[in-house]
Order: C-alpha cells, then sequence, then structure tokens
C-alpha cells in the first residue's frame, strides 16, 4: 500500500530544507528576543511617547497577519528610496533577510507582552524581601526580578518558540526554499499530497515535540531548587 | 501626490476602494465560516477527548496534535491539492473526464475550520473541566434528563469558561485567511498585492490592508468582550 521508495525520497529531499528552517527559526527568535527586551522596557517606561510607540509596536505587528508583514518589508521596503541607496539594501533586497527581518519583528511583538506579563507576575513580597535586604536597581534585577520572571515566562515563550517554527513556512512564499517551499515544489511537480503531507508534517511534529522536550528540560532545571515542593 | 491618493483609493472608475471594500467582505466571510466550522469541529472534538473509551479520546488526541502541530499553509495546500485529487477521481471514476477543483473559498473555509477546530477543542475541553461538578450532580438530582442538563447548566457555562480563549483563536482565525490568498481567493491581502503591482505602491496598499485587518480585529475583539460580560451578568454579585 505504501511506496516506501518514494517516502523515503521524499524525506531525503525535504531533509535538505531542515537546516535553512532552523536558521530562520534560530536568528528570528534570537533577533525578535533582543527587539522585545527593549519593547517590553519602553512600555514600562514613565516617559509616554516610549510607551505609545512600544503599544502600537505589539498592537501592530499582533494585529495583523505574518504574511502581510512579510509583503510588505519584501514588496514595500523598496519604495523608499532613501533606503534602497543605504548600505542595508544589499541585505533587503534578498527573500532571506526580509524574512527574518519580518519574523523577528512579529516574535518581538508577543515577547514583549510575554517578558511584561512575566515581569508583572513577580510576587510584591519577593520584591520587598529583596529591598529589606538592601538591594536595589540593577542588583534587585539581576538577583530577584529577572530570575523569578525567566522562570514564570518559560512555558509560555515555549509556545512562542513553536508558533515560530510553524510560521518560518510562510518564507516559502517570497520564494525561500526551507521545508515548507520543497514540499509546495514535490507536491506540485507529483500530485501526491497525501504523502508529502504525513512525511511533511512528522518533521514539524518533530521539531515541535524536541522543541516543548527542551523548554520542559530547561523548566525543571530551573525549577530545581523546589524540587522539595514536588514531593 | 495627495490628489492622485483620493483618486486611488477612491470608489471611481480608477480607484481601489471598491475591490479593496469587496475583498474586506471576503475575509470577514472566510473567517467567520471557517470559525464556525471550527465550532463544530472543537464540539466534536472536545467530545472525543472527554469521552470514557480509550480509542476515542486517542482519536481526539491525534486531531488536535496533528493540526496545532503542523503549519497552517500546509493545510491549506492539504485542502487546495488534496481536494482535486480526490474530486477529479470521484468525477473521472463516474464517467467525466477531466480536471476539477473545489473553489478557493470552500477549500479556505475547510482549512481554517479544521485547524480552528483543534485550538478550539482544548478551548471547550478546558472550560467543560472547570465546571462546578456540584451543580451537575445537582442538576441531575432535580431530575433533569442529559439533553436538558447540557442546554441548562454545561452548555452555557462552558461558553462563557471558553469565550476569552475563543476570542484568541478568532483573531487567529481572522489573520490566517490571509494565507488564502496563497491559492488564488481574492481576499484583502490578495486584492491589495493585486493593485500594488498595477499601481506600483506596495507600501501604500499593504499598509490599508494592515489597517483594515487592525480595524476588523478591534471591532470584532470589542464585540467579544461585551459578549464576555453579558455572559458573565448572572454570576455577578
Amino acid at each position: 500500500m505504501l511506496d516506501w521508495p518514494f517516502l523515503t525520497d521524499v524525506l531525503g529531499q525535504l531533509l535538505s530544507g531542515l537546516p535553512l528552517t532552523l536558521q530562520l527559526a534560530a536568528l528570528s527568535l534570537s533577533i525578535g528576543f533582543a527587539l522585545a527586551v527593549f519593547v517590553a522596557g519602553a512600555a514600562g517606561s514613565a516617559f509616554a511617547p516610549l510607551r505609545w510607540a512600544a503599544k502600537a509596536h505589539v498592537e501592530l505587528f499582533r494585529g495583523t497577519p505574518l504574511l502581510l508583514q512579510i509583503f510588505l518589508i519584501y514588496y514595500g521596503l523598496g519604495q523608499i528610496a532613501p533606503l534602497r541607496h543605504s548600505a542595508l539594501w544589499p541585505f533587503l533586497r534578498e527573500p532571506y533577510w526580509c524574512a527574518i527581518l519580518a519574523l523577528a519583528l512579529n516574535t518581538s511583538a508577543y515577547t514583549a507582552e510575554i517578558i511584561r506579563g512575566a515581569i508583572q507576575a513577580v510576587p510584591a513580597h519577593e520584591i520587598e524581601a529583596g529591598r529589606a535586604c538592601g538591594m536595589s536597581g540593577l542588583l534587585l534585577r539581576r538577583r530577584i526580578i529577572w530570575p523569578i520572571a525567566l522562570r514564570q515566562g518559560l512555558a509560555v515563550y515555549g509556545s512562542e518558540a513553536i508558533l515560530m517554527i510553524k510560521a518560518t513556512s510562510l518564507a516559502s512564499i517570497i520564494t525561500l526554499t526551507e521545508l515548507t517551499g520543497i514540499a509546495h515544489k514535490l507536491i506540485s511537480s507529483t500530485y501526491r499530497i497525501f504523502e508529502i503531507f504525513i512525511v511533511t508534517g512528522a518533521i514539524y511534529l518533530a521539531l515541535t515535540f524536541l522543541m516543548s522536550a527542551a523548554f520542559a528540560l530547561l523548566e525543571r532545571q530551573l525549577q530545581a531548587h523546589h524540587a522539595h515542593r514536588r514531593a | 501626490m495627495t490628489s492622485g491618493m483620493f483618486e486611488l483609493l477612491g470608489f471611481g472608475p480608477q480607484g481601489w476602494g471598491l475591490p479593496l471594500l469587496k475583498a474586506a467582505g471576503v475575509t470577514i466571510a472566510a473567517a467567520l465560516c471557517g470559525f464556525l466550522l471550527g465550532s463544530i469541529f472543537g464540539i466534536g472534538g472536545a467530545t472525543l477527548k472527554l469521552a470514557r473509551p480509550r480509542a476515542l479520546r486517542l482519536i481526539g488526541q491525534a486531531y488536535t496534535t496533528v493540526f496545532r502541530g503542523v503549519p497552517e499553509i500546509l493545510v491549506v495546500y492539504l485542502f487546495y491539492f488534496g481536494g482535486s485529487v480526490i474530486l477529479t477521481t470521484l468525477m473521472n471514476t463516474g464517467g467525466f473526464p477531466g480536471f476539477y477543483s473545489l473553489p478557493s473559498f470552500v477549500i479556505g473555509v475547510l482549512a481554517i475550520g479544521i485547524v480552528s477546530g483543534a485550538y478550539q477543542t482544548e478551548a471547550y475541553r478546558s472550560a467543560y473541566l472547570r465546571l462546578d461538578r456540584g451543580q451537575i450532580e445537582a442538576g441531575t438530582a432535580c431530575g433533569m434528563s442529559k439533553l436538558l442538563l447540557l442546554r441548562r447548566i454545561v452548555a452555557p457555562q462552558t461558553l462563557r469558561f471558553a469565550l476569552p480563549a475563543l476570542g484568541n483563536i478568532w483573531q487567529s482565525a481572522l489573520k490566517e485567511t490571509s494565507l488564502l490568498s496563497v491559492i488564488g481567493l481574492t481576499e484583502l491581502l490578495r486584492q491589495a498585492g493585486t493593485a500594488a503591482g498595477s499601481t506600483r505602491q506596495p507600501l501604500l496598499f499593504y499598509a490599508i490592508a494592515a489597517a483594515v485587518f487592525l480595524v476588523i480585529g478591534r471591532a470584532t475583539g470589542a464585540g467579544l468582550n461585551r459578549m464576555e460580560s453579558h455572559l458573565a451578568k448572572p454570576w455577578r454579585r
């Protein structure tokens, strides 16, 4: 019933797109996280225009489809003449960097909200205890607020990371041949949609499974000092 | 630029106002039909996952795992290519030679429905689990039949508990309709792309599409919030 030679051939061809998928996810997640730290900082700033800008950033990138953001960057940026003559143009002309920019901006908006929520969820008594010990400013953040927030935000960030792995598939629409791009090529040339869907789907499921296992492990490590409570 | 812009965006023969408005209607219709189909899948999926027989639970589990774990665009391709493969085979064996395919709107609604349904399954399931067991027992003690219990006690409260999550899933369904531009449905993103191509103003038209998405999302979100507080009324003290 199953055509094994075909399936293994498909698997081999698809796996050649895996490095690009992983690259897109890793780069956009790390750039997006760095951006998100700034956006979350701006959202909590005392300076109102900074707060507004952060809010607008979050609204814009969470409220519109990712594919639209990709098109806006890929097709739209070329219309801005100064940008076309700038040193950035050799990058922004490439679909690869456009996809990474769009994915990073998109995840930065979601991640900024995760960071903000995690920091707000730090219990007040922990902060008071820190202050009582004479900590303030950066020391208080480094020793008390950030570690607790990291532990609380990790699970939610894990599902955002999984969503980003899935989101890299949209890069195929601006010609990148990552997993989905290759799958689409195979489907249009063979029309054996069901077999190809199963193999491609299995690869994505394996990726998301590994990602959630990694986050679960990390979470357990960070909770190690609470181990006695679980028993 | 400004007078030209009015002409470009106006409703005159040269303007893109009317096509964009129509496309926004298609976007809303696809999102709405997909989401409603998704509620059927979601309620079915939640019923499966909460069922006693292990086999049914496994089917429900497989459904949510696959359709939440695979990129939405792949599901769109599955229905686009798969639908035409099945339809063509059926027609050809029925004695009608040629190539057949489903309308892109139908494919889009099916794809959004099945993905949205997988997320809605989780929303309904966790809402059901939050129900107060005592109330179900009280209803049974009052002699309510299973159907009456469902209508009076289980369904209203499950809906109330599920509503915040359903609101988020609705917003995703709305944004997911943009993927249907890839299979040729003239929704907002594709219409904006056509306008961008023929006027060479991609920045302008994609920005307009973005603004329309924001407006639709905001308006429907506000409606859902009102519904949430309306449903919470009986429990307010």
